[in-house]
């Protein structure tokens, strides 16, 4: 037994070593003074930071990343919760079509996304190409799938159908049985589904890049911009991107545990 | 049933609509006139297109080879650990799994670019086949597509390690069968349908990644999803039904590597219920 623990215990440091090693080395560049003639750095700073922070155009960027997310995923909740509510409740004989329709956007990358997207709204009837519309619009389709997934199984541990069923007995209307019952029942559900949409979005390059890259800067637009110019600034950005992606992902966690703790209950 | 609308018309407008439409364009023949297969043709015999395709096949396979066979050792070690230090292992491969697109391949050029650490480093201990390692060719691309393909794997392989009981284990041990024996005739068999439709996830993700690519070689190197998106939105004219017919083929690749994946899990879950 005991050689085994050692040999697991290696490997699995291996591999971790191995994953954070471009972590560690990015950080370390950002608070970096210089760094090309030596194996560590020759002095500490933390002005890359400072200049960020600064930099309006950055600030822009953030900006308007935060704004495209946040306006897609407000779309996705507001449509998502009510169709999921409403298929598996009232309408279960579709609920393969809407599996069907919301998990298709797994299996098309990006790129093959975009090709369809820019035809269909460059000429035409409706031209969207450019505009932030169109982006909204591939945001909303690509994050079907974490919504679905974190509502619906919400739905099926609190046996939505079931607490429906005894709601309007006892005489609540369809609309109080939702927002008296379900929805509380849920919120943790959608919260989930909310903040993982946010982290896929956040760090979305391909669509907007293709869509929007020309008008409209993005976060990872100015990221892959920036990158030819200074490294030091770039690993601040890239360090500031994921100390908000961790921090995301800590509370979706957590999240995700007490739920699924009641759930268990 | 009202309130149903406004997600078959978002739905109908984004991703209906626009798949539709490029497939149709697919079949369309240069400048939108005619119909007929002559972008598939093009895609299909003319060299460029071909070495795109061939070139995003063996970098997904490679990569996913590679990240799999790390990723079945790992996952197995993680089950053989504490829970606490499972949740942390897995969470830390969670943390990790994030990193891909464009940081990532920032990251690897501050490691392994031609002023790199770990460039640098390797030559001043006078490993030079190691310092002339280039990120930027075939084998570079490789070993950046392996990082994000690890921690992916070993998330999607974990929970295939729990179909292998305890007792299995002590009863083929108390019949005898040595560690060897009992993974090659037990354990591997139980896992097998998981490791192929986690291989065929693996090799979707990495046939459809397209940010990573073009942050480290821009519309340099001939990978099919670098090829579409050039052919959509690049510097030269837009071709968008030659681009609709490369989609169509890399879908129909994505797709089929899924339907591979669902099967398979079928099978896993028939063998675990």
């Amino acid at each position: 037994m005991k050689p085994n623990k050692v040999f697991h215990a290696s490997l699995i440091t291996i591999v971790m070593i191995y994953l954070f090693i471009p972590l560690v080395a990015t950080f370390l560049y950002s608070i970096s003074t210089d760094w090309y003639r030596t194996i560590l750095p020759e002095g500490y700073t933390l002005s890359w930071y400072k200049e960020l922070f600064t930099d309006p155009r950055f600030l822009d960027a953030m900006q308007r990343t935060l704004f495209v997310c946040f306006l897609a995923i407000c779309i996705s909740v507001t449509v998502m919760v009510p169709t999921i509510f409403i298929v598996t409740v009232y309408f279960s004989r579709w609920e393969r079509t809407l599996q069907g329709l919301v998990m298709l956007p797994y299996a098309i990358p990006g790129v093959v996304a975009a090709v369809g997207l820019i035809k269909l709204y460059s000429s035409g009837p409706i031209v969207l190409s450019g505009s932030i519309w169109i982006l909204i619009g591939a945001y909303f389709v690509i994050v079907l799938p974490y919504m679905y997934q974190g509502i619906r199984n919400s739905m099926r541990t609190i046996d939505a159908i079931k607490l429906v069923e005894a709601a309007e007995l006892l005489g609540a209307s369809r609309m109080q049985a939702f927002w008296k019952v379900i929805f509380p029942n849920i919120l943790t559900g959608i919260i989930v589904s909310t903040l993982l949409s946010f982290s896929t979005l956040f760090g979305e390059f391909v669509l907007a890049n293709l869509l929007v890259g020309g008008h409209y800067e993005t976060m990872q637009i100015y990221l892959i911009r920036r990158m030819s110019e200074s490294g030091h600034l770039t690993s601040a950005i890239v360090v500031t991107y994921f100390i908000l992606l961790f921090a995301l992902s800590g509370i979706v966690m957590r999240l995700g545990k007490s739920s699924s703790k009641e759930g268990s209950r | 049933m009202l309130s149903l609308l406004p997600f078959a018309f978002l739905v109908l407008c984004f991703e209906l609509l626009p798949l539709l439409v490029m497939v149709l364009e697919s079949f369309r023949g240069d400048g939108g006139v005619g119909w007929g297969l002559e972008q598939y043709t093009k895609a299909l015999t003319s060299k460029y297109y071909l070495q795109g395709l061939s070139n995003s096949f063996f970098i997904s396979l490679c990569a996913s080879a590679v990240g799999i066979v790390v990723a079945l050792f790992a996952a197995y070690s993680i089950t053989r650990f504490s829970q606490r230090m499972r949740d942390f292992l897995l969470m830390l491969s969670n943390m990790t799994s994030n990193f891909s697109g464009v940081p990532l391949a920032f990251a690897y050029i501050i490691i392994l670019g031609s002023n790199g650490l770990f460039t640098l480093l390797f030559k001043q201990l006078g490993w030079t086949t190691l310092a002339s390692i280039d990120l930027f060719s075939w084998f570079g691309l490789v070993c950046v597509y392996v990082y994000f393909q690890i921690p992916l794997a070993i998330l999607l392989l974990y929970p295939t390690y729990y179909g292998i009981h305890q007792q299995w284990r002590e009863s083929a041990a108390l019949l005898g069968a040595s560690t060897v024996q009992f993974w090659r005739y037990i354990g591997l068999p139980v896992i097998l349908p998981g490791v192929v439709g986690t291989f065929s996830i693996l090799f979707a993700n990495a046939m459809g990644a397209y940010a990573t690519a073009y942050a480290l070689v821009g519309g340099n190197y001939n990978l099919i999803a670098i090829r579409i998106g050039s052919l959509v939105a690049g510097d030269v004219a837009a071709r968008p039904e030659l681009a609709g017919a490369l989609a169509v083929i890399l879908a129909i690749t994505m797709v089929t590597a899924m339907l591979i994946n669902e099967w398979m899990m079928r099978r896993v879950r028939r063998e675990l219920g």
